[in-house]
């Protein structure tokens, strides 16, 4: 029996001081980051290693609670940054957290030419199906025909099937979960980032105050059962199949996991192969200090 | 059989589930208490200084520390751990 605990063992990964969270009453992102926290104490990579990058809105606010070296970047911009990042600090373990609208609107492009080059980041993206920061406008993923302040009757557009994007741009490991399943959250989140490439994780997260209240679903508890009720473990599965809609069943699991070289990889080898001993690969500049 | 073992087993039971709550932090969204496997926790009727009811440990015999709570909270604000009892150590 281990000796009794004194503080919640999420504190040392979190910046208390700013708690309490500007997210509301309800919202799922706190529980994605209380898995990403769990997760991280579960793969035991050492803090100074890893850099958190965000983007703008609800859950761009993550690399600011989060207490590692964390960045806050331009809207849509997460993923440039990162790879930037990851490409000079190739020892890092960088992680992209940020929220649909970010990732599969403003940075869309980033995102499916990142998943292409199979840059060595893994992306968490809480998917609330609205931009809550803003004010509840339509995102990409927002389902026909739920309501949002800029479709007053109704979105009447397309979705993103995220995971089957990232999976045909070429991503190495594609997985979706709820807020509600937080320990097949927290154990996906653990071997996503001790994985190299590309890795995606999309989480369902309830929105209270935008999207559940203007659709008049209820509460996040509410939406949490729905979770709970409605959602289907497929590991495995074809990423074709398991588009969302609205209300209807949410496919969840671990979708893709493969080996690829990553873009550093592909870069060094392709250098090598054309000039040989002339080639002088790029050392980190935190490779000596980390093995020292 | 399952009632004669339930006794037996309650007496055998080596530690006991603990629930801290920071009430401060709390938003009163009620994950904790919907989702306690073992339906131990419920909110307080009191508020804390912004207004919430936070969660309480309504039926501590059955807490068995799993941190479930700890895990779903999105606010870091309630943890769970299993303290060794000292009846087991005797």
């Amino acid at each position: 029996m281990s000796a009794p605990v004194k503080e919640n063992p999420v504190n040392k990964y979190l910046r208390m001081e700013r708690m309490p969270s500007i997210w509301c009453p309800g919202c799922g992102i706190g529980t994605t980051v209380n898995c990403f926290a769990r997760a991280l104490d579960e793969s035991k990579i050492p803090l100074d290693n890893l850099a958190v990058v965000s983007g703008i809105g609800c859950t761009g606010r993550v690399a600011g609670y989060l207490n590692v070296d964390s960045f806050h970047t331009t809207h849509g911009r997460a993923i440039p940054f990162a790879t930037g990042l990851q490409l000079a600090r190739p020892d890092l373990k960088v992680v992209v957290y940020s929220g649909d609208g970010d990732l599969s609107a403003i940075g869309g492009n980033h995102f499916i030419h990142a998943a292409r080059r199979n840059a060595d980041l893994l992306v968490v993206m809480v998917n609330n199906f609205t931009y809550g920061m803003t004010g509840g406008q339509v995102t990409p993923t927002t389902f026909r025909p739920a309501i949002a302040s800029t479709t007053p009757y109704g979105a009447f557009e397309q979705t993103f099937n995220m995971p089957m994007l990232a999976d045909s741009c070429g991503a190495v490991y594609v997985a979706r979960w709820t807020a509600y399943h937080v320990k097949q959250l927290a154990k996906s989140m653990a071997e996503a980032i001790n994985k190299r490439g590309f890795r995606f994780i999309e989480i369902a997260a309830p929105c209270p105050t935008l999207y559940l209240r203007r659709n008049k679903l209820g509460e996040g508890l509410d939406e949490m059962k729905f979770y709970k009720e409605k959602s289907v473990i497929r590991n495995g599965v074809d990423t074709r199949e398991v588009a969302l809609d609205y209300r209807k069943e949410i496919t969840v699991g671990k979708f893709v996991d493969r080996e690829r070289p990553t873009l550093e990889d592909a870069m060094d080898q392709r250098y090598k192969e054309a000039l040989g001993a002339k080639y002088v690969p790029y050392v980190s500049p935190g490779a000596a200090k980390s093995q020292a | 059989m399952t009632t004669a073992a339930s006794p037996a087993a309650k007496k055998d039971k080596k530690f006991k589930g603990v629930v801290v709550v920071n009430r401060e932090n709390c938003k009163g969204c009620g994950f904790c208490v919907e989702f306690c496997p073992l339906h131990a926790l419920d909110l307080e009727k009191g508020y804390n200084a912004k207004g919430y009811h936070p969660p309480f440990l309504a039926k501590p015999e059955l807490c068995n520390g799993c941190d479930m709570c700890g895990l779903f909270c999105p606010d870091f604000s309630i943890y769970g751990y299993r303290e060794k009892l000292d009846s087991a150590a005797a």
